[in-house]
């Protein structure tokens, strides 16, 4: 009896409101989407980081069999000499904090974690990898320094800023996290007053039913539910929609089109989506139900 | 069964009291008038006794519960003790007899097997047995105020208070509601009756109680409407 009656308000108010309730659905759908697009950025930004990317800030590569002949300092593969004496020379030289030797073994493994999944990934194999050092600074700025010092030594075939090379990249996809964070923030204030709006008008038009029912006796949640699980109702749906929208970005637009065409960039598996979708529709529901309870408290005495 | 100990309410904003000082005393099953002209405290009084508001100093006690004290999360339950009738009825034009009647008890989570064996004796106490299925519209007034009466008695409250229940009714069709108002008092309920219909009042011989500008100026047993002081 009461599942029955509360299941027939609840088909009967977002009938009433329909306009309302899409207007509703869709706003919240284009702020939750936001937020999750926001939050695959930062997958996104996290996958395309690779191993190395924030504990280090340089990389002295030294020679493998391809460098040979190509780079100018590599007249046979590194020898463990060679390498010794570069060791003993960052080591001396001013604002390196620590070095991290990595051998091609090791390189290859984190390689894969980085770009397995990309067509530079699948071709690459250990002996493409270059045996170096990762240097620690202890002023991030001073790579200068570092390239001065080793950079024309024997056996070293590059010496790289890893932060200068993706600087510009991730620049670029924190300004499109800031704006996305920015669009979520103000579509969720106007879902909030469209709710608010939605609700005020739902309980005008039933306050001759609220009325009996708070004279008779009705609990005070008995007479807000319907209200309530109307606004949950809504938001689960734009929390679905926002899901189902970034579902079919990744899925058409990442995948399909993007991504062949940019070999080199590690893009984000369906993995974030296990969270990030539950996510949505939770946050969905919470705020349609926090807006709804706002409301009630205010238009429907009790 | 309901007792006002010096009872004042002012409404916020407001100088003059609705009501002032007021004490008085409604044992179980006793039938009560109350009268007096518009502004008198009238809708004051019971809506401090269905406590839609408190009072500003004194006591309101109905069923030896302190309604000042009285948590609002309890209040339905209070509010489940008190059936209310009121001039235009309140009924829900959308829903037939049966359905207003068994509203009201679904709205506190009676279950179905209650409904479908109180709401049909209620009905025929009301007089409306046969008409289970019709909708409010097709009623006439006074079998839309028998409705109603049905709707606060299903739940078997102890206190009826009933906001002039013949106010849009013609003579006739108020004697009606008065002998049904009548046989639900002698079940034992308190019936608590606001009107201005001197008729009525004269001919039914109860205890009236006369507000004036939000004093208790009468409180007669076996009272008439226009008794000179």
């Amino acid at each position: 009896m009461r599942i029955q009656y509360v299941l027939q308000e609840i088909g009967h108010g977002l009938r009433r409101n329909l306009t309302m309730v899409i207007a509703v659905i869709v706003s919240t759908a284009v702020a939750l989407t936001m937020l999750g697009a926001g939050l695959l950025m930062l997958e996104q930004t996290k996958a395309m980081q690779g191993y190395w990317y924030g504990k280090v800030e340089v990389a002295v590569y030294m020679c493998n069999t391809n460098d040979v002949g190509h780079a100018t300092n590599c007249t046979s593969v590194i020898t463990a000499a060679e390498s010794a004496a570069i060791y003993t020379k960052l080591h001396g030289t001013p604002y390196v904090e620590n070095i991290i030797p990595e051998s091609q073994a090791q390189a290859y493994q984190h390689y894969e974690q980085a770009y397995g999944s990309t067509a530079l990934g699948q071709t690459a194999t250990e002996q493409d990898m270059e045996q170096n050092f990762r240097v620690k600074l202890s002023d991030p700025s001073k790579f200068q320094v570092v390239q001065d010092s080793v950079g024309n030594m024997v056996g070293v075939a590059s010496v790289v800023d890893e932060q200068q090379l993706l600087q510009p990249l991730f620049t670029f996809i924190h300004i499109a996290e800031y704006s996305a964070a920015g669009v979520a923030a103000v579509m969720l204030v106007l879902a909030f007053l469209l709710i608010f709006n939605t609700v005020r008008l739902s309980a005008f038009s039933r306050r001759r039913e609220t009325g009996i029912m708070r004279l008779v006796g009705a609990s005070n949640f008995y007479i807000q539910m319907p209200f309530l699980l109307e606004g949950a109702v809504a938001g689960l749906l734009g929390g679905a929609l926002a899901s189902g929208v970034l579902i079919a970005i990744k899925a058409f637009f990442i995948d399909g089109i993007v991504a062949p065409h940019l070999s080199s960039i590690q893009f984000i598996g369906w993995r974030p989506f296990v969270f990030i979708v539950p996510l949505l529709l939770v946050v969905g529901i919470m705020m349609s139900v926090a807006a709804s309870v706002f409301t009630l408290r205010k238009y429907l005495r009790v | 069964m309901i007792s006002f100990e010096n009872v004042s309410k002012t409404y916020p904003g407001q100088e003059r009291p609705a009501l002032r000082n007021m004490s008085l005393e409604i044992e179980r099953g006793e039938f009560v008038f109350v009268i007096g002209s518009s502004g008198s405290g009238k809708s004051t009084f019971m809506r401090l006794i269905l406590r839609e508001e408190r009072p500003t100093t004194g006591r309101v006690i109905v069923a030896g519960k302190d309604l000042s004290r009285l948590s609002n999360w309890k209040l339905p339950q209070h509010r489940r003790l008190i059936g209310t009738v009121f001039q235009d009825f309140r009924l829900l034009p959308n829903k037939t007899v049966f359905q207003n009647v068994a509203f009201a008890l679904e709205v506190i989570g009676k279950p179905k097997s209650h409904l479908v064996k109180v709401v049909p004796e209620v009905i025929d106490l009301v007089g409306l047995g046969g008409k289970e299925d019709r909708l409010p519209n097709e009623l006439s007034g006074g079998e839309q105020q028998r409705v109603a009466v049905a709707r606060a008695f299903v739940n078997r409250p102890m206190v009826l208070i009933a906001d002039e229940p013949t106010g849009n009714l013609d003579p006739e069709t108020s004697v009606g509601i008065m002998k049904l108002l009548d046989r639900i008092n002698r079940t034992g309920t308190t019936v608590v009756m606001v009107t201005h219909d001197q008729a009525i009042v004269n001919q039914m011989r109860k205890r009236v109680l006369e507000l004036d500008q939000g004093a208790l100026v009468r409180d007669q047993a076996r009272g008439v409407y226009g008794y000179v002081r």
